[in-house]
């Protein structure tokens, strides 16, 4: 496990309480020690955005998939193996030039986690909260994204237990891409709607690089 | 409850400063690790549900919800479900059998989640592309209606079927009720300067009522 907090320093309050808290159940027996690296371990390396990232780009580069996908993407992607906690009901909802999506949690942080991982922590933030469903595209400019006057912006207030996953639009030049170089693209931003996907030049700078 | 919690529309609470996707980490401190753990994993235990758990966090002071990091707003949820169920007393006495989730169990746990439909017991009151209002709603228990949209006028856009209602559930009461993907308009959430934009809101069937046309 990494140490990176400094040692010179006090434990603060919440760190005491916590360990306080964890102390006591172990010894009432009311959690078991591996069951909680279990679960540390699930969303640190096997839960995250490339599973989402792997289902846009599949959607991209199969019209049948994609078209599955927004018809009931609980099942679609199901049959990718992302089912789990807070993935349960899923709605893709796709961007398109006349319409871009954004998804929030205004009552606390629903969030799709069995494609998207645990939520970033401006996504639980109260500013976010407050602000993208009053105003969506001051929101966006602080993520650098700018959309034209004439798109229509769609937000998602996830209140119930379905989960929204948006679907970027696919960047130019890319048509011909296979899934794999796709997925690359794909943000974890772009699916919570706060950026558009990378553009293809992204890519090629990479592998001109390497 | 319209508590600290339920931030949509409001103003003064400044900007987002998002760290960039690339370097942020998972967990900024090693409590924040913990107390996620030991949340879902005492979740595990059967003892409360999603609903109790949220409204468990709302139930505060909403300056010191809004003082509060995220995890700690976890923290005192937790502290305050344990107290409330009793459930280090019940662990000591051993008058039940709990069951506790090993590594394996905690996995199947996670990987299978909660499904919240249900069988339809009622037909849906609403079509797809009814008008409604969302009902004005002073109560102080747990609900899933935003304020900001309470007394609003919207259209029905989707029926995702019946779901558990989370205003009994937090009661422990599980039962389900019609749940609607409900569209408003910018402006009548918001006024003229939202023209352009929509919100989408789950709202369940209690929390509607049709609208004046």
């Amino acid at each position: 496990m990494p140490h990176d907090h400094d040692h010179t320093e006090p434990p603060s309050d919440l760190e005491l309480r916590v360990k306080a808290l964890e102390s006591l159940l172990l010894e009432k027996g009311l959690v078991n020690p591996d069951a909680l690296n279990a679960i540390i371990e699930t969303y640190e390396h096997k839960v995250g955005p490339k599973n989402g990232a792997h289902v846009v780009a599949k959607a991209w580069s199969d019209p049948d998939f994609k078209q599955a996908l927004l018809t009931d993407a609980t099942s679609a992607v199901v049959d990718l193996g992302y089912i789990g906690r807070q993935g349960e009901h899923l709605t893709v909802v796709e961007n398109t030039p006349s319409v871009h999506n954004l998804v929030v949690c205004t009552l606390c942080s629903c969030y799709p986690w069995t494609l998207l991982g645990l939520p970033p922590i401006w996504y639980k933030s109260a500013p976010y909260r407050a602000r993208a469903v009053s105003e969506p595209r001051s929101v966006l400019a602080e993520f650098g994204s700018e959309l034209p006057e004439s798109t229509g912006i769609q937000v998602w207030d996830s209140t119930s237990e379905m989960r929204y996953l948006v679907l970027p639009m696919q960047p130019a030049g890319t048509e011909d891409w296979g899934e794999a170089r796709l997925q690359a693209l794909v943000s974890r931003n772009s699916m919570i709607g706060v950026e558009l996907a990378k553009p293809a030049s992204t890519l090629a700078q990479r592998d001109a690089e390497s | 409850m319209i508590g600290g919690h339920d931030l949509g529309g409001k103003h003064g609470l400044g900007p987002i400063n998002p760290e960039p996707e690339s370097k942020e980490p998972l967990f900024h401190a090693e409590w924040e690790r913990r107390i996620f753990a030991l949340t879902l994993a005492t979740g595990m235990l059967g003892q409360w549900n999603i609903d109790e758990s949220r409204h468990a966090r709302e139930r505060q002071h909403p300056v010191d919800y809004l003082k509060q990091s995220y995890y700690e707003n976890w923290l005192v949820g937790l502290e305050k479900l344990l107290d409330e169920k009793h459930l280090l007393e019940r662990a000591e006495n051993q008058q039940e059998n709990l069951r506790i989730p090993d590594a394996v169990g905690a996995e199947k746990i996670l990987a299978s989640g909660g499904p919240t439909l249900m069988q339809d017991k009622a037909p849906a009151r609403f079509g797809i592309g009814a008008k409604v209002m969302a009902a004005k709603r002073q109560g102080s228990g747990h609900t899933r209606v935003p304020a900001y949209a309470q007394g609003a006028s919207g259209e029905i856009v989707d029926h995702y079927g019946t779901h558990v209602f989370p205003d009994a559930n937090a009661r422990g009461d599980r039962r389900g009720e019609h749940l609607y993907s409900v569209r408003f308009d910018g402006e009548s959430l918001w006024g003229n300067e939202s023209q352009g934009q929509s919100v989408f809101i789950d709202l369940w069937e209690p929390y509607l009522e049709a609208a004046a046309i």
